[in-house]
């Protein structure tokens, strides 16, 4: 049976990207953002996770307005990283798992979520960075991958409450899959941020800290927000947080908050960092495998 | 029917919906292009022959050519696809996002390092807020305030 260890959210901003390739992480400005890793990095190995389903947003490298789907699900055998035009360094490609991302398809449309199914999918920096600051400096990833990506480029978008069920039935198709395995769920982005308009650099700490309590206490509350709720509150592109949210729902036991870091800024944003432990009756994420 | 758009009263703000992505589609297909670095030196070399390949409008054109990110959004772009001009241009996310407030670089950088900007009358139009249509352009770099 598969195990659900947990969750990390962390902001992705692709200037992070840059900062690793370059070796800024002691540098003064970036230092109280990478000094939160440690101790996330610390939890993942001690649980030791074989998958990673990743909750993402794509900003156009695999998906443009051509076609956009509200939720694409992984079932590739690679899925690779690429030149997004910004000069962010590209990275190792990493490993999928396509008879679980196939078991994951077939619950979530059970489940009524018509999900877009993806043989091949490039992923951009919303998943690798998360990932290089889980585990910097890899040239072969430890973990398989299974990407999910929400559309939050083009509006309408998928609401935070239906983020969240989505998430609710990902942790229920990961505990019916009938393979001895340990799964970490990642979700990226957030947290309050405006790229664009007079607006921009709009930053609401205290929206923020209360998100990031109320995400391993009472998430049902943060689900009954709207998108124009985060976008007033969080800025346009503070809406990331319903990749928080999903990752949260993914979570079917008792969860707890391991660790947690806060930072402003990152470029335009208020960075986050959230490490929860799930708990499960049957079998308790730190039980030896 | 008319698109419902409960978010017209965010400041400073333009949500890319339905509308925004039809009439920009050409103009962010053309960022889109500079994600290869062949068609970012193509573009380098004769910006304006390499924006006439494309069906955009002459207003778009000049927004791009202006690098007036402002008015390329008014007209339908999207942020993270003009973001693509702005890393061709090898300027980071904060210069272009700080070029929409009409305030230098330092000015956007400061704001962002003291916080960002604040919450506080940039919720709703008609507040006071220093993201509010009369509070514009916001620092040195806008010009003389009309």
């Amino acid at each position: 049976m598969a195990t659900i260890l947990g969750a990390v959210t962390t902001s992705h901003v692709p200037a992070i990207g840059g900062a690793i390739a370059r070796k800024l992480q002691q540098d003064p400005y970036w230092k109280p953002f990478f000094d939160g890793y440690p101790a996330a990095r610390e939890w993942v190995a001690s649980v030791r996770p074989d998958i990673v389903v990743a909750f993402y947003n794509d900003h156009g490298l695999q998906f443009f307005l051509d076609k956009m789907p509200t939720f694409a699900v992984g079932a590739a055998p690679e899925y690779r990283h690429a030149d997004e035009g910004w000069g962010i360094p590209t990275v190792p490609a990493f490993r999928g798992d396509p008879e679980f991302s196939w078991h994951v398809i077939e619950q979530l449309v059970a489940d009524e979520f018509d999900v877009t199914t993806c043989q091949e999918m490039l992923v951009d920096h919303a998943f690798t960075v998360p990932m290089s600051l889980l585990w910097p400096d890899t040239v072969d990833w430890p973990v398989r991958v299974l990407p999910i990506a929400i559309n939050t480029v083009q509006y309408p978008f998928p609401s935070p409450r239906r983020c969240y069920r989505l998430g609710q039935a990902v942790g229920r198709a990961i505990e019916a899959w009938d393979r001895d395995a340990r799964v970490l769920v990642l979700g990226t982005g957030g947290l309050s941020h405006q790229l664009d308009g007079e607006r921009a650099g709009y930053i609401n700490k205290r929206f923020d800290l209360m998100c990031m309590e109320e995400l391993v206490r009472d998430p049902e509350a943060l689900a009954r927000f709207s998108t124009v709720d985060l976008v007033r509150e969080a800025g346009v592109q503070g809406v990331e947080l319903v990749m928080w949210l999903a990752a949260r729902g993914a979570l079917t036991g008792a969860v707890s908050k391991v660790h947690s870091n806060y930072h402003i800024p990152i470029s335009n944003t208020a960075a986050g960092l959230l490490v929860l432990e799930n708990r499960t009756k049957a079998a308790p994420a730190r039980a030896a495998a | 029917m008319a698109l419902d758009k409960p978010y017209l009263d965010i400041p400073g703000t333009t949500i890319f919906d339905a509308d925004q992505a039809r009439r920009g589609y050409h103009l962010n297909q053309f960022c889109m292009s500079l994600m290869k670095a062949e068609n970012r030196a193509r573009f380098k070399a004769n910006e304006r022959a390499y924006l006439d390949e494309w069906p955009m409008t002459e207003d778009q054109k000049q927004a791009v050519l202006a690098r007036d990110l402002n008015r390329c959004i008014a007209l339908g772009g999207n942020i993270y696809f003009l973001a693509k001009i702005g890393a061709t241009d090898g300027r980071s996310f904060q210069q272009m996002a700080g070029s929409m407030t009409g305030m230098t670089e330092q000015e956007y950088r400061d704001m962002m390092l003291a916080g960002g900007r604040s919450v506080e009358g940039n919720r709703h139009v008609g507040e006071d807020g220093d993201a509010q249509a009369h509070r514009q352009p916001q620092g040195r770099a806008g010009g003389q305030r009309a």
